[in-house]
């Protein structure tokens, strides 16, 4: 196991690089002079544009800009914005407001979207089971953009139960928006679960600890929920990776400060060195979060080995 | 201390059985049947037997005889629906275990009667050491800690003859040979000394010598724990080795039973006769097979009258018939026909040849 996870994080480095030099060529290739938008309406003197030019590296070829920015990155250095502003400074500034919406999101995710998958998989055809069905394909076919506006306006505006938008009261002012971002992927978990758990209410083993005289919760959690979480496991550690590449559309509507709103307004403002920092953060955490997911798996089932 | 079934019906608590009373098992009559889409699946049509301690019944049949839902039904681990019980009793040491509730039928289940599967590596979890799974026995009827429960589970590993267990009580199932795994299957079901085992095909995923191992230890096992076997195969072999009786099963019903030696050398029904016959001799090697001719009934359309008639060779109706015999027409009663043999068919005089 040991060397087998060290094998998959050196696998990494490949990936990360070829990752963040893709993402370095589609900034480059991208239309338009950052320096000309930067300066706005008011013209610039052709010498500071020509400074700026310098200190940014913006004459050098493609190949060598990011030549420069690995060597910078040796040093933990991701290089500054326009601003002069070091994008460490921006991701540690606004990676832990994502890291809490995805918490929320995950917690929403695991604890209603296993509950109800659960209960709708051990009463096959009941009604709870044709509610989850109905709901979660009505969840799954709304758009997260009409899902966040709508919950706003309704718990937010016309109740008051959460705050409309923004971080500030706390953990409380991730609720709604944790459970928009949520939605989907709660409707895809407790969807997995069910049918998971309907499949092996019929295996030979479940029949077994039957007829050994288990308990019927012994039956359930120990023998059928348990075997039934792999699949799962596999959809929440993946989708952990995925949420925490931030969700740009959730965090314009709720305007919650994280990394996702950030990159969007980096692309916006051909901030390249911002976008190209986070987005390849955004990547490594995806892979990081998929090599747990194996891991996790050696874990849950015991006929997988690695080594 | 007597056994009489008022005295339990209203006081389920204390077990008041008397081994000396009767059988251990007791199956009157039981009716099981699959309702679905299609139909009605009548898998099990009356049928009744009895166990006594020590006893080895064997029930023989082709695939969807109704041998093993009748087991399922006894252990309580139908899936129902579809299935449903509409008739019958099963009584366990006196105790009609279809009218206990869920919890009592739950606690029979183990230290009462217990089963071993066909594919062993189907009917373990895969997920579970062998030694959590054999010690759930203990842990779920008798609240025994984690760790003595473990130490149970290698003793019952020795006991079952499973190379050194004590290394491998923490080895999973895909992990063992088949033969090792059934025996794995062999000491969860034997745990709790039950009064009673059901082994449904026991052997049949097994290859030959390690099916007659497996066999041999099932046989040594009874001898010592003198519980009751049911053994539901459709081995001759296996039933002529090692069982007392046998019940020969035809379309969820029982026709003929009797002891093994005189069902396999003299039968009394057609059909019994049929599967003898269709036994390959090696003294007839290099001729030809000697089958059953046509298919095995559908259970949601069972023929008229006695049930085995489309294949039947002295099959007879009308004006043939005797009198209230008309094998189309007339269902034949499981009867006594000689002492100690029960057939269902209306000429089986005339099979038996008395």
């Amino acid at each position: 196991m040991g060397r087998f996870v060290v094998r998959r994080l050196l696998l990494t480095i490949p990936v990360l690089l070829g990752a963040s030099f893709l993402i370095f060529a589609m900034v480059y290739a991208l239309p338009g002079d950052p320096v000309r938008a930067l300066a706005g309406d008011r013209p610039l003197a052709p010498a500071v544009v020509a400074q700026l030019r310098e200190d940014f590296n913006l004459n050098d070829p493609l190949i060598v800009q990011y030549a420069k920015y690995l060597g910078g990155l040796a040093h933990f250095d991701l290089g500054v914005d326009f601003s002069n502003r070091p994008v460490l400074d921006t991701i540690s500034q606004r990676l832990p407001v994502t890291i809490k919406l995805t918490v929320v999101a995950v917690l929403f995710e695991t604890i209603i979207g296993l509950a109800a998958g659960v209960l709708a998989g051990i009463r096959r055809n009941s009604f709870f089971d044709n509610l989850v069905l109905v709901s979660t394909t009505l969840i799954i076919s709304i758009p997260i953009l009409v899902l966040g506006f709508v919950s706003q306006y309704v718990f937010g505006l016309k109740f008051g139960w959460f705050p409309i938008a923004g971080i500030n009261d706390g953990w409380y002012s991730y609720l709604l928006p944790g459970l928009v971002l949520a939605s989907s992927s709660l409707a895809y978990v407790a969807r997995l679960t069910r049918t998971s758990i309907a499949e092996n209410m019929r295996a030979d083993y479940v029949r077994t600890a039957r007829a050994k005289g288990l308990p019927n919760r012994t039956v359930i959690l120990r023998h059928t929920l348990r075997n039934s979480l792999i699949p799962v496991v596999t959809f929440i550690g993946a989708d952990v990776g995925a949420l925490l590449g931030g969700a740009i559309v959730t965090e314009a509507v709720f305007n919650i400060p994280g990394i996702g709103r950030a990159v969007f307004e980096a692309v916006g403002q051909q901030e390249g060195a911002v976008v190209v920092g986070i987005v390849t953060l955004m990547v490594f955490f995806f892979i990081f979060f998929n090599l747990i997911v194996d891991v996790l798996y050696a874990v849950l089932d015991p006929r997988i080995r690695y080594d | 201390m007597s056994t009489s079934s008022g005295s339990i019906s209203s006081s389920p608590a204390p077990v008041t059985y008397d081994p000396a009373s009767g059988p251990v098992l007791e199956v009157d009559d039981l009716h099981v049947e699959f309702r679905v889409r299609s139909g009605v699946v009548h898998a099990v049509n009356g049928i009744s037997y009895t166990v006594d301690q020590g006893e080895t019944l064997a029930i023989l049949g082709e695939s969807g005889s109704g041998k093993s839902v009748s087991a399922q039904a006894i252990m309580g681990i139908l899936d129902s629906p579809p299935a449903v019980i509409t008739g019958g009793g099963i009584r366990f040491q006196g105790r009609d275990i279809l009218k206990l509730n869920a919890e009592d039928q739950r606690q029979i289940r183990g230290p009462g009667i217990s089963m071993i599967f066909q594919d062993a590596l189907s009917a373990l979890n895969p997920v579970y050491s062998v030694g959590f799974q054999i010690g759930e026995m203990f842990r779920a009827h008798r609240g025994t800690s984690r760790k003595e429960a473990k130490q149970h589970a290698v003793e019952l590993m020795d006991r079952v003859r499973i190379p050194a267990a004590a290394r491998r009580v923490n080895d999973f199932p895909h992990q063992f040979s088949g033969g090792m795994r059934q025996r794995v299957m062999i000491a969860m079901a034997l745990a709790l000394d039950p009064r009673i085992l059901i082994a449904d095909e026991p052997t049949t995923a097994l290859d030959v010598t390690v099916q007659a191992q497996v066999m041999d230890l099932l046989k040594d096992l009874q001898r010592d724990t003198g519980m009751g076997l049911i053994l539901i195969t459709h081995d001759l072999g296996v039933v002529n080795e090692v069982a007392d009786r046998v019940a020969v099963m035809y379309a969820g019903k029982i026709v003929e039973t009797g002891t093994v030696d005189d069902v396999f050398t003299r039968p009394g029904h057609p059909y019994t006769l049929g599967l003898m016959n269709s036994i390959p001799l090696v003294e007839a090697k290099g001729g030809r097979l000697n089958p059953i001719v046509g298919q095995p009934p559908n259970l949601s359309r069972i023929p008229s009258g006695c049930s085995f008639h489309p294949r039947c060779p002295r099959a007879r109706t009308g004006a043939a018939a005797a009198p209230g015999r008309d094998c189309v027409g007339d269902v034949p009663p499981l009867r006594l026909v000689v002492p100690g043999r029960e057939a269902a068919c209306h000429y089986s005089e005339e099979v038996l040849g008395v």
